[in-house]
């Protein structure tokens, strides 16, 4: 069976100039560093990491938002067309992006019902009577009522607000919804709505999810495969009860381990030294060894590929066999 | 019990919006004792910020003030500026969420830091110099002398928000009010923040008010919460009853909301509705309407907080019920 999306050895660089202008001189930034994997219908991956790692990055080249240095993104075994293309505006029907801050997303002086219909108009479907029907059967779908057709966003919570944008993407009837972030600017008891829905709609519907964000615990609670990155590439990947349980590269324990939690009993916890580098100033070997406590010599010398481990996950680490068991360094 | 450093005793804030005059908090019972860590957790708007900010008296003019704050035994609230005054990061001293935007950004980093050395210490020169780079250094910020002639965008979030914290401690605070200080930082930073926190606690025996809405970030790093909804504490216990023995259903639906990272996977059981605008509360108690248990009592008249156990209050008339 093909995969629904297929990325691989994907690439975005960008020159940049250290220093002000007109001095300095020109570098080459290392947004997203040969990224590769699959994504298949009714999955849902996990894109984890911190600021500036590259997984929004990555969700723009997939959509073709940003176009991409090198590389592939296949749907459905079909190359991604040209961005701006017909063809590109043709396939984006089936690929639809949710963004972490719904007014932001939203326009303000539009009804929720114009905003909901407009991808309709967009892609010249139906007649304007039907186009209402689908929408109101789409916003039913996300859990808001009939009344809210003709109400503005700024009179909605944060939590409704991103049922339309949720919405306004699942009109077109997409295969595939690119969620960057999608949960963290909504209330603790409002992301579990949220969350929930999200399950409920990819039970329905069969919806793929690419699900970006930096909160461990929901990604475990929505994902069947989580990937891991770090300065632009994918450091560790798996079944993510396995990755959060026992992670295999360093960096991923020390995310891990860097999540506070609920229950008592405070664990030995791994706190790494430092900041993650600037991406202009990668270093040399593993991107990591510097803030790494397992880092050996060859670390500094040699880039570990991602590899696939004994139980099926893949990490690019070259102690992955070898590290202690337990989190203290 | 040790003694209490800071009492706040029905404080209440009104905002005055130019239209009507809108309750934000509705009475406030709250002792901080001296060393203790103390959690306030809630979500946006429930008054956590506001409280302390209306302690402060660093509220806008719009705002009225009732009730009492007090501090060894004087009234904070509608005291003179020059009382506040001595009071602000020398008694008490508050950090912000966006360390970026406390900062002034046209001033370098020592300067910044020997300006509140000069007001609350009286120091000046090189001793002022001095004692930065001491402050620094206890903030764990690698080669201090350097850094102090740095501007804050020179510094990443988590370096910035560390000067902050040496700032904060120029005054030798006996209370340290922290809001939300690692909300705008990565996993990795706020691992690393939270853990100097602890250390300068431990080490300088100040109090901590933790401000979060991050259930796991206060229950590691405090003795005790304070859950708020709507502009009041609905439950106040020791850190292991709250997650161990949640009583009120508030406290109850948010543990339910959030995600473990270890364990099987369960599904997330949301809390209905959401909360009410301070404009707009709900008859009786806030939670009410979206509450489970609720009874037509609970919409009659709002529950007082009533002591359970010894250190455990809980704002619910169901309460006792709740518990066997």
């Amino acid at each position: 069976m093909t995969a629904l999306l297929e990325v691989s050895d994907l690439v975005r660089k960008y020159e940049v100039r250290r220093g002000t202008w007109p001095f300095g001189k020109g570098a080459t930034l290392h947004a997203v560093d040969g990224v590769s994997f699959q994504l298949d219908a009714g999955r849902t991956l996990g894109l984890v990491g911190e600021s500036g790692c590259g997984k929004t990055t990555t969700a723009k080249l997939v959509l073709g938002l940003v176009p991409m240095t090198s590389g592939s993104v296949r749907i459905a075994g079909e190359a991604l067309p040209a961005p701006g293309s017909m063809e590109w505006r043709a396939m984006r029907r089936r690929m639809q992006m949710v963004y972490q801050d719904p007014l932001g997303a939203l326009d303000r002086r539009l009804s929720v019902g114009r905003q909901v219909m407009e991808p309709l108009a967009i892609h010249g479907i139906g007649m304007a009577s039907g186009r209402r029907d689908k929408a109101l059967a789409t916003m039913d779908a996300v859990g808001l009522a009939s009344h809210h057709f003709d109400r503005f966003p700024h009179e909605l919570s944060g939590g409704q607000r991103q049922r339309i944008v949720l919405a306004r993407a699942l009109i077109l009837d997409p295969q595939l919804l690119v969620c960057d972030e999608p949960i963290s600017a909504l209330d603790v008891s409002i992301q579990a709505q949220v969350v929930n829905l999200l399950l409920d709609l990819q039970q329905r519907l069969g919806l793929a999810y690419l699900f970006i964000s930096h909160d461990l615990r929901m990604v475990r609670q929505v994902s069947h495969d989580v990937a891991v990155m770090y300065l632009g590439r994918i450091v560790e990947q798996g079944d993510p009860g396995r990755l959060f349980a026992a992670p295999a590269h360093p960096y991923t324990r020390a995310l891990v381990s860097a999540i506070p939690v609920a229950k008592r009993g405070r664990r030995r916890r791994l706190v790494l030294a430092g900041e993650p580098p600037n991406p202009v100033d990668r270093p040399a070997g593993c991107a990591f060894h510097p803030r790494c406590p397992f880092a050996i010599e060859r670390c500094r010398v040699e880039t570990p590929a991602l590899r696939e481990l004994s139980d099926g996950r893949r990490a690019a680490c070259h102690l992955a066999e070898e590290l202690p068991k337990s989190l203290a360094a | 019990m040790a003694e209490t450093l800071v009492a706040l005793k029905g404080l209440t804030v009104d905002f005055d919006t130019g239209k009507r005059v809108v309750r934000a908090l509705h009475g406030i019972d709250l002792d901080v004792a001296k060393g203790e860590a103390l959690g306030l957790v809630g979500e946006s708007g429930c008054g956590k910020s506001v409280t302390w900010l209306a302690a402060l008296g660093l509220l806008a003019k719009s705002a009225r003030i009732g009730g009492e704050v007090l501090l060894a035994g004087r009234n904070l609230v509608g005291a003179p500026m020059a009382e506040l005054e001595r009071v602000r990061g020398r008694r008490i001293a508050m950090i912000f969420q966006d360390p970026s935007s406390s900062l002034n950004p046209v001033h370098r980093i020592g300067r910044q830091l020997g300006e509140s050395l000069a007001l609350h210490r009286g120091l000046d020169g090189a001793a002022a110099q001095a004692e930065a780079r001491r402050l620094l250094d206890r903030v764990h910020i690698a080669d201090a002398a350097r850094r102090l002639g740095d501007y804050p965008h020179e510094l990443s979030g988590g370096m910035n928000q560390r000067v902050m914290i040496a700032m904060a401690l120029a005054g030798q605070p006996d209370l340290l009010v922290a809001d939300e200080p690692t909300t705008a930082l990565d996993a990795t930073i706020q691992a690393q923040i939270l853990e100097l926190l602890g250390e300068l606690r431990r080490d300088s025996g100040m109090a901590l008010v933790l401000i979060s809405h991050d259930l796991g970030v206060v229950a590691e790093n405090t003795d005790r919460v304070c859950v708020m909804y709507a502009g009041r504490i609905v439950e106040d216990a020791p850190i292991d009853t709250i997650f161990g023995a949640p009583t009120h259903p508030y406290t109850q639906g948010l543990l339910a909301a959030l995600p473990e990272l270890d364990g099987p996977r369960r599904p997330l059981v949301p809390i209905a509705g959401m909360v009410p605008e301070p404009a707009n509360l709900p008859p009786g108690c806030s939670f009410a309407p979206r509450c489970e248990r609720a009874i037509a009592d609970c919409g009659r008249s709002t529950p007082v907080a009533a002591e359970l156990a010894h250190g455990h209050r809980v704002a619910c008339i169901r309460a006792s019920e709740a518990r066997a």
